[in-house]
């Protein structure tokens, strides 16, 4: 294993801080339920890119943070990008060698996924999901390529391995 | 997290991750104050004069009204030392501002720049100013979050200003509309009627305004009346919020009267 470059760890950090500063970003509340699940998005990337960095324990701590900026109960979403973590990096050879839009399919398949968790854990604290619960399975796979093709740029640039 | 749902164990965990990310939570706020001060740029000169000159208006009419208040404040004080009555309290109130994050959208919560640093404490009221907006849930060095009155999970103990009529008005959600469950098909409840809160439950301080009745059903195979309301306060286009210490003025001793936790009447579980 290649020791890591500390400036590897600073713009990974980075990069899901951006993230979760996009999921903060009011917008009007018309489209608060269309937001793409961006700190998950930007996860799946970088466990495809480096497995050997970031994996479930990351995503455990990126989830816990989201949590308690989103204000919900602490561990959904960790719950969720820790199970998210764990198949991506049991397939991430596969997904690696898929084009980009055959990519976004199966990131919307993992978007649902942890969303599915999501919604389990709401439903057992008497919260049920409605069904705009489940867009941003949908706005989440259209924005992946915009997604991979930044997150690939800036790690090609910076040599972040 | 069930112990974060349950037992509350987990906040000093949660209030240090808000302190952490309290300078990215300032940063979007600071990034959305351009998109702001546009809107400002582009309103005319003539539509602020007359803005000035309403506000010049109510501040006349607030302010009469406000000299026969204190009148009748000494009055009641009066009144209330000979009933030897302790309901009075006396309230401090400062000034928070909203933080311009959105979270969840499903559980209705804002971010306020306020934390126990600043003496918040979780289950305080949240007032602007025209009526009660929520209460704190959790609270961070800088910072906490307020559940507002229309998040689902939410009730607020609510009385009608007209007959001191009293009910529970349940957040839906939605975030114009409060759900009154539980009044019964004959109950005098109409249209137009303006809900205070009735201070049961000791979260809320009696008497500030919270919604108006939007709409009564009656619905005569059901137990009870389908009656909706609207709440007074702007809940979403507001900046500033007022957060409520509520402490006796005189009469019981500071020791019993301590703002009781133990019976939470609202289910304030995100």
């Amino acid at each position: 294993m290649i020791p890591a470059r500390p400036h590897s760890w600073l713009i990974i950090s980075a990069s899901f801080a951006a993230a979760l500063a996009i999921t903060l970003f009011p917008v009007p509340v018309l489209l608060a339920p269309l937001r793409p699940d961006w700190t998950t998005l930007v996860l799946i990337y970088w466990i495809i890119a480096l497995p050997h960095r970031v994996g479930v324990g990351t995503g455990w701590v990126v989830g816990m943070f989201q949590d308690a900026a989103t204000g919900t109960l602490l561990g959904q979403q960790a719950l969720g990008m820790t199970v998210v973590a764990y198949l991506v990096l049991l397939l991430y050879q596969r997904i690696r060698n898929y084009p980009v839009w055959q990519q976004a399919i199966i990131v919307m398949i993992f978007i649902a996924l942890f969303r599915v968790i999501g919604a389990w854990v709401l439903g057992v604290i008497g919260r049920p999901v409605g069904f705009s619960y489940w867009l941003p399975a949908l706005t989440s796979m259209l924005v992946w390529p915009l997604v991979f093709l930044v997150l690939r740029h800036i790690r090609r640039r910076y040599h972040v391995v | 997290m069930t112990m974060d749902h349950r037992w509350h164990y987990v906040d000093t965990v949660r209030s240090t991750m808000s302190a952490i990310l309290y300078p990215l939570q300032v940063m979007v706020d600071l990034s959305t104050r351009p998109f702001r001060s546009i809107s400002h740029y582009f309103t005319s000169k003539a539509a602020l004069i007359e803005q000035v000159e309403t506000l010049r208006t109510r501040q006349m009419l607030l302010e009469t009204q406000l000299q026969r208040m204190v009148t009748l404040e000494a009055e009641n004080r009066r009144l209330r030392r000979l009933l030897h009555s302790s309901m009075e309290t006396r309230q401090e109130t400062r000034v928070a501002e909203i933080i311009a994050v959105d979270l969840d959208p499903f559980s209705r919560q804002v971010v306020i720049n306020k934390g126990s640093n600043d003496d918040v404490f979780p289950g305080q009221p949240l007032l602007d100013a025209n009526g009660v907006m929520g209460q704190v849930i959790h609270v961070g060095p800088f910072s906490s979050t307020a559940l507002l009155i229309t998040a689902p999970s939410h009730a607020t103990p609510v009385e009608i200003n007209r007959n001191g009529l009293r009910a529970i008005a349940m957040g839906t959600g939605a975030p114009n509309r409060l759900n009154l469950p539980f009044i019964p098909n004959n109950a005098d409840i109409r249209v137009g009627d303006m809900l205070v809160t009735s201070g049961l439950g000791g979260r809320f301080p009696p008497g500030h305004p919270v919604a108006t009745v939007s709409r009564v059903e009656n619905l005569p195979s059901r137990p009870y009346a389908l009656v909706e309301a609207t709440p007074t306060a702007n809940l979403d286009g507001i900046r500033e919020v007022l957060l409520v210490w509520t402490t006796p003025a005189n009469g019981l001793s500071e020791a019993e009267t301590e703002p009781s936790e133990v019976t939470p009447e609202t289910n304030h579980s995100p």
